[in-house]
C-alpha cells in the first residue's frame, strides 16, 4: 500500500503527542495560565529544529525521497482573516484543550466525547466553506 | 524501557515532532492537520452544497490514512506504552482548577468535568464539546492552519501570516482561559 508510510507517521505522531502530554487538556490550560514551561518547551524546540530543516530544504541541500526540490507551501496572506481565524481557533483550542491532531489521538485513547468535538470541527469547516466567499479576507 | 513508559520530557518530544515534520516534507507533503478536516467534508459530499468542497479527495487519500494512524497511535500509547496517565501539573494550576470545580486535576489526561460520557449527555456538556469543535474547525480554515501548520511549519519557515495566526491563537486562548472559563464553569 503506497500510503503505508503515512499510516506509520500517523502512529508515531500519535504516540509522541500522547507521551509528551500535548494531548492533555490540563497542559493547554497550564500553558495559557503561564504556569508551566512544558508546552512552550515542546513547541519552541520543535520550531527551532524544524527551522534548521527548513533552511536545508530552501537551499536545496535536502531533497525529497524522489530527489525533487522541497517546496514549502506559502500560507494565505491577509491580516484580518489570519488574526480573526487565529482568535476563533484559540478559543476552541483552550475550551477543548485539543487542536486538530490531538482530537484524533484522544479518540484513539478511548475518550469518546471527543467524537462530538470532531463532529463540531467538521461542522465548523463546513460552515467556513459555505461562507468563505462572503467573509472578509 | 522504563523511560518509554514514563511521560516524555519536552526536550524529547519537541525534537521528535520536528522529525515528523521532516518526514512529511521528505515524502513530498506539507506538515499540517486541519486541512484534513476539509478533506473529510469533501469525502462526505459537501461539494454538493458548496463549490468550496469541489475537490478531488482521492489526491489526499494519504491524509485520511494519516488520521487513522493518529488514532491508532493514541490507542497504542495509552494501552501499551504508559504506566500512568497522571500529569505532573503545577500545584497552583491544580488549586485554581479545584476552585473552578475541576476535582482531581492531572489524574487523567482530560478532565471528567468536560469529557465524561455522563457530562456529554447533558445539554451544557454537549454544547461545550460541539461549540469548541466548531470554533476549531471554522478558525483553522479561516486562518489557514492550526498548531502544526502555523505554529510549527509556518514559524519555522519564517512566514509572517503564521506569526499573526499564532498571536491570534494566544489571544483566543487567553480570553477563553482567563475570562470565559470562570463564566462557563464558575
Amino acid at each position: 500500500m503506497k500510503n503505508l508510510r503515512f499510516l506509520i507517521i500517523g502512529i508515531v505522531f500519535g504516540i509522541v503527542l500522547s507521551k509528551s502530554e500535548a494531548v492533555s487538556w490540563y497542559r493547554i490550560y497550564e500553558m495559557f495560565k503561564f504556569q508551566s514551561f512544558h508546552m512552550y518547551g515542546i513547541i519552541g524546540s520543535a520550531v527551532a529544529i524544524s527551522a534548521i530543516f527548513m533552511y536545508f530544504f530552501k537551499i536545496g541541500k535536502i531533497k525529497d525521497y524522489s530527489g525533487n526540490q522541497i517546496n514549502i507551501k506559502e500560507k494565505e496572506k491577509g491580516f484580518v482573516r489570519t488574526l480573526a481565524g487565529g482568535i476563533i481557533f484559540g478559543l476552541g483550542w483552550a475550551l477543548a484543550g485539543a487542536c486538530p491532531a490531538p482530537i484524533f489521538v484522544l479518540i484513539g485513547q478511548g475518550i469518546l466525547p471527543m467524537i462530538v468535538v470532531l463532529l463540531g470541527a467538521l461542522l465548523g469547516t463546513f460552515i467556513y466553506g459555505l461562507l468563505s466567499k462572503k467573509l472578509p479576507n | 524501557m522504563d523511560f518509554i513508559l514514563q511521560p516524555w520530557p519536552w526536550f524529547v518530544s519537541g525534537p521528535l515532532i520536528a522529525i515528523i515534520l521532516f518526514l512529511f516534507f521528505h515524502f513530498g507533503k506539507n506538515f499540517g492537520v486541519s486541512a484534513n478536516l476539509e478533506t473529510i467534508c469533501t469525502m462526505a459530499g459537501a461539494g454538493k452544497v458548496s463549490d468550496y468542497f469541489k475537490k478531488d479527495w482521492k489526491e489526499r487519500d494519504w491524509a485520511i490514512v494519516f488520521l487513522v494512524g493518529l488514532t491508532i497511535g493514541g490507542y497504542i500509547a495509552v494501552n501499551y506504552l504508559s504506566v500512568t496517565t497522571e500529569i505532573d501539573l503545577n500545584p497552583i494550576t491544580v488549586n485554581e482548577l479545584a476552585d473552578l470545580g475541576f476535582a482531581d486535576a492531572g489524574k487523567t489526561y482530560v478532565p471528567n468535568e468536560i469529557f465524561s460520557i455522563e457530562n456529554m449527555q447533558t445539554l451544557k456538556g454537549f454544547a461545550i464539546l460541539l461549540i469548541a469543535g466548531i470554533l476549531i474547525g471554522f478558525g483553522t480554515r479561516y486562518a489557514d492552519g492550526c498548531t502544526s501548520g502555523h505554529a510549527i511549519t509556518g514559524l519555522s519557515s519564517f512566514q509572517l501570516p503564521s506569526l499573526i495566526a499564532v498571536i491570534g491563537f494566544f489571544i483566543g486562548g487567553l480570553v477563553m482561559t482567563w475570562i470565559l472559563f470562570p463564566l462557563i464553569f464558575g
